[in-house]
């Protein structure tokens, strides 16, 4: 792992930090780059009821089995990405790989730290949903699509996961890191008709 | 806009999926014991069928999961779709099960 000296966010040569602005005014759109985060890609046999036991006992809360959704720890959250695999994202010093290679000794099972390889970028602010309905073709109705849920697709071209943090609707959305500057780009000139702020992370 | 119905994920925008041609093709038990025309027959022939055609999709862009389904080739109408190892359905109202096909 890089020391952390060196280790910078994938959007930090736009410098955000010196745009960001605690008054947005009437800006629609609030857009953020999140801080570096641990990612932790886990893949394992979704199907086994004793798999899903074992990783319960170790996190300490269970994964969601139910598609597109998340669940919630104490120091981390899982989300659903595929029936036999999740993304665990948690703070920068959780160190869960080593935490689940413990746990789950003896099985099958898979868990890659990728929280360098992407970006993270918060999407709010009361136009935060038309610009996401501009971005990609998810059903982001409230009925269908609201806090606790995710969901893999595409966002103007790059595949993209989309999580919902709560009501506002605030999202995170999360893009590989050779492509954030385009996914940045794109979002500020969708958000550009309603006015975007940038916000700190 | 065509909405496909991943048995995973629900419905989800055409341009999240991949086509991956006919479904059900079962792989010979012994290949060592085909002669080359039998083995290109199960490794290139495919019915190419008109009307309802029983097929594998990828849901690349979302849960990554191959699934199939029952897609009429001549209208693109998707009457069902349903995971890998799942029985097919039978889909009412189709005009002809293998519409063009002996098998």
């Amino acid at each position: 792992m890089a020391d952390s000296y060196f280790r910078q966010t994938a959007l930090a040569p736009l410098g955000l930090a010196a745009k960001a602005t605690d008054a947005p005014g009437e800006a629609g759109v609030l857009l953020s780059e999140r801080p570096l985060a641990g990612q932790v890609n886990l893949r394992g046999d979704g199907g086994s009821v004793e798999f899903l036991q074992v990783v319960r006992t170790t996190l300490g809360y269970a994964l969601p089995t139910e598609p597109n959704t998340v669940t919630q720890g104490a120091n981390s959250r899982a989300l659903w990405l595929g029936p036999h695999e999740w993304l665990l994202v948690a703070p920068l010093e959780a160190a869960l790989v080593p935490t689940l290679e413990q746990g789950l000794t003896g099985r099958a099972f898979a868990a890659t730290e990728l929280g360098d390889a992407r970006a993270v970028i918060g999407l709010s602010g009361r136009n935060a949903r038309d610009v996401l309905a501009k971005s990609c073709p998810l059903d982001l109705h409230p009925k269908s699509f609201g806090p606790g849920r995710c969901a893999q697709t595409k966002l103007s071209k790059i595949a993209a996961i989309i999580e919902q943090r709560d009501d506002a609707p605030s999202y995170e959305i999360y893009v590989a890191r050779s492509v954030a500057r385009y996914a940045w780009r794109w979002l500020e000139d969708a958000g550009s008709e309603y006015g975007v702020a940038v916000i700190a992370g | 806009m065509l909405l496909i119905n991943c048995p995973w994920c629900g419905p989800r925008d055409e341009i999240e999926f991949n086509c991956g041609g006919e479904a059900h093709i079962a792989r010979p038990a012994d290949p060592a014991a085909l002669s080359d025309a039998e083995w290109a027959e199960y490794l290139f022939m495919r019915k190419n069928l008109k009307g309802l055609h029983y097929e594998r999709w990828h849901h690349s862009y979302g849960c990554r999961q191959w699934f199939n389904a029952a897609r009429d080739t001549v209208t693109h109408e998707i009457h069902a779709t349903y995971k890998m190892g799942e029985t097919p359905p039978v889909v009412a109202g189709a005009d002809g099960i293998v519409k063009g096909s002996s098998s």
